[in-house]
């Protein structure tokens, strides 16, 4: 396998919703997101029952695809930042270790340099937390839920 | 790259659609999405042109079921076919867990297909993968018009290797879930054997 397995436990997964849950209070934002890079939600907090975050967290991934293409084009790293302003709500992404995206959505309750300046904060918090994760995750003897599983498991997910 | 998540007990795998302009990897896409139980699926995200061409990619997240006391979901993505997406479909196939190509039938585009499954093999290798080893499947799709190769002429131009492959009608379902179902077998299969 190319890329270590993305894997998330308890422990680092509270650590990273608290960082979340306080970015929410914090930047005075409607709604907070991870995201990894391939477009797979890690955690969210804030007025997400009204939110398509599943189809959010893709289209963000794929944002930051397309904008890393361009960088590279330009023979820049990354563009680790990107905002965009609607008429009631704007969305700023921040790319965070390279790794995961941090998502925030606010509206004019809040301000564009508050959130920049929270989200400096809780990127610093969260890359400490992913680079704990990641290595957690290279330690051997970290099986997998799914070593175990038979081909009548898979089997049983097919018989509709 | 699956994504297990021990605190929501969850299985994340990205299957991307892969094939050449017009071949039907969107339709796929819709058929599973219209067929599909409301509760197992998400909205589809289609990203294309004024004439509903693919211009970066259909999205479909689905539910399949528990395995283990983990539920299993499968993000569906298409590339787009027309040649000249190369650059978009490379971003695409990022993290990729399973490819589905999907062959169209038509003798017309016996060479499309080629280029097409080349590009996949290309593309693939920039990402550090091999086609050769990665959880594929094969669909030769448009069984239903005239003027098509044989299932063993297309076998033997696009699927040298065996891997599991099924003839298809996207439009009206035909094979559709057939090769969904293969390839998501083979992505879970991968999974037992890999781990972290």
């Amino acid at each position: 396998m190319v890329n270590p397995q993305m894997v998330m436990y308890e422990e680092e997964f509270n650590q990273i919703q608290n960082v979340v849950d306080r970015l929410v209070k914090d930047a005075n934002a409607k709604v907070v997101f991870i995201v990894d890079k391939n477009g797979q939600l890690i955690a969210a907090s804030g007025d997400v029952d009204n939110l398509d975050t599943t189809s959010l967290a893709s289209l963000t991934a794929g944002n930051i695809a397309a904008t890393g293409g361009m960088a590279k084009l330009l023979k820049e790293n990354e563009f680790a930042t990107q905002f965009h302003e609607g008429e009631k709500a704007n969305i700023h992404i921040q790319l965070v270790g390279n790794r995961v995206i941090l998502v925030v959505i606010f509206d004019s309750k809040s301000s564009l340099g508050l959130v920049r300046l929270r989200v400096r904060k809780a990127s610093e918090e969260l890359n400490h937390i992913f680079e704990a994760l990641l290595k957690k995750v290279q330690e051997p003897g970290a099986d997998s839920p799914f070593a175990e599983i038979t081909d009548e498991d898979i089997d049983n997910l097919f018989n509709d | 790259m699956s994504f297990i998540n021990y605190m929501a007990r969850e299985i994340n795998c990205k299957i991307v659609y892969y094939g050449p302009g017009l071949c039907g990897k969107t339709t796929n896409l819709q058929y599973i999405y219209e067929r599909t139980n409301p509760d197992a699926k998400g909205k589809m995200i289609s990203l294309a042109t004024e004439t509903d061409r693919t211009l970066f990619f259909d999205f479909l997240p689905l539910a399949l079921g528990e395995i283990r006391g983990f539920k299993t979901r499968f993000h569906l993505y298409t590339v787009p076919g027309q040649v000249f997406y190369d650059a978009s479909r490379k971003l695409i196939l990022k993290g990729v867990d399973g490819v589905v190509f999907v062959a169209d039938s038509q003798t017309g585009r016996i060479e499309a297909n080629q280029e097409s499954v080349e590009n996949l093999r290309t593309n693939l290798a920039e990402q550090g993968y091999s086609l050769d080893k990665v959880p594929y499947v094969v669909q030769y799709n448009k069984r239903d018009l005239p003027e098509i190769a044989t299932v063993e002429e297309l076998r033997e131009m696009l699927n040298p290797t065996n891997v599991p492959d099924f003839e298809g009608v996207a439009r009206t379902g035909v094979g559709v879930f057939d090769t969904l179902k293969a390839v998501a077998k083979l992505v879970l299969t991968e999974l037992r054997k890999g781990g972290p």
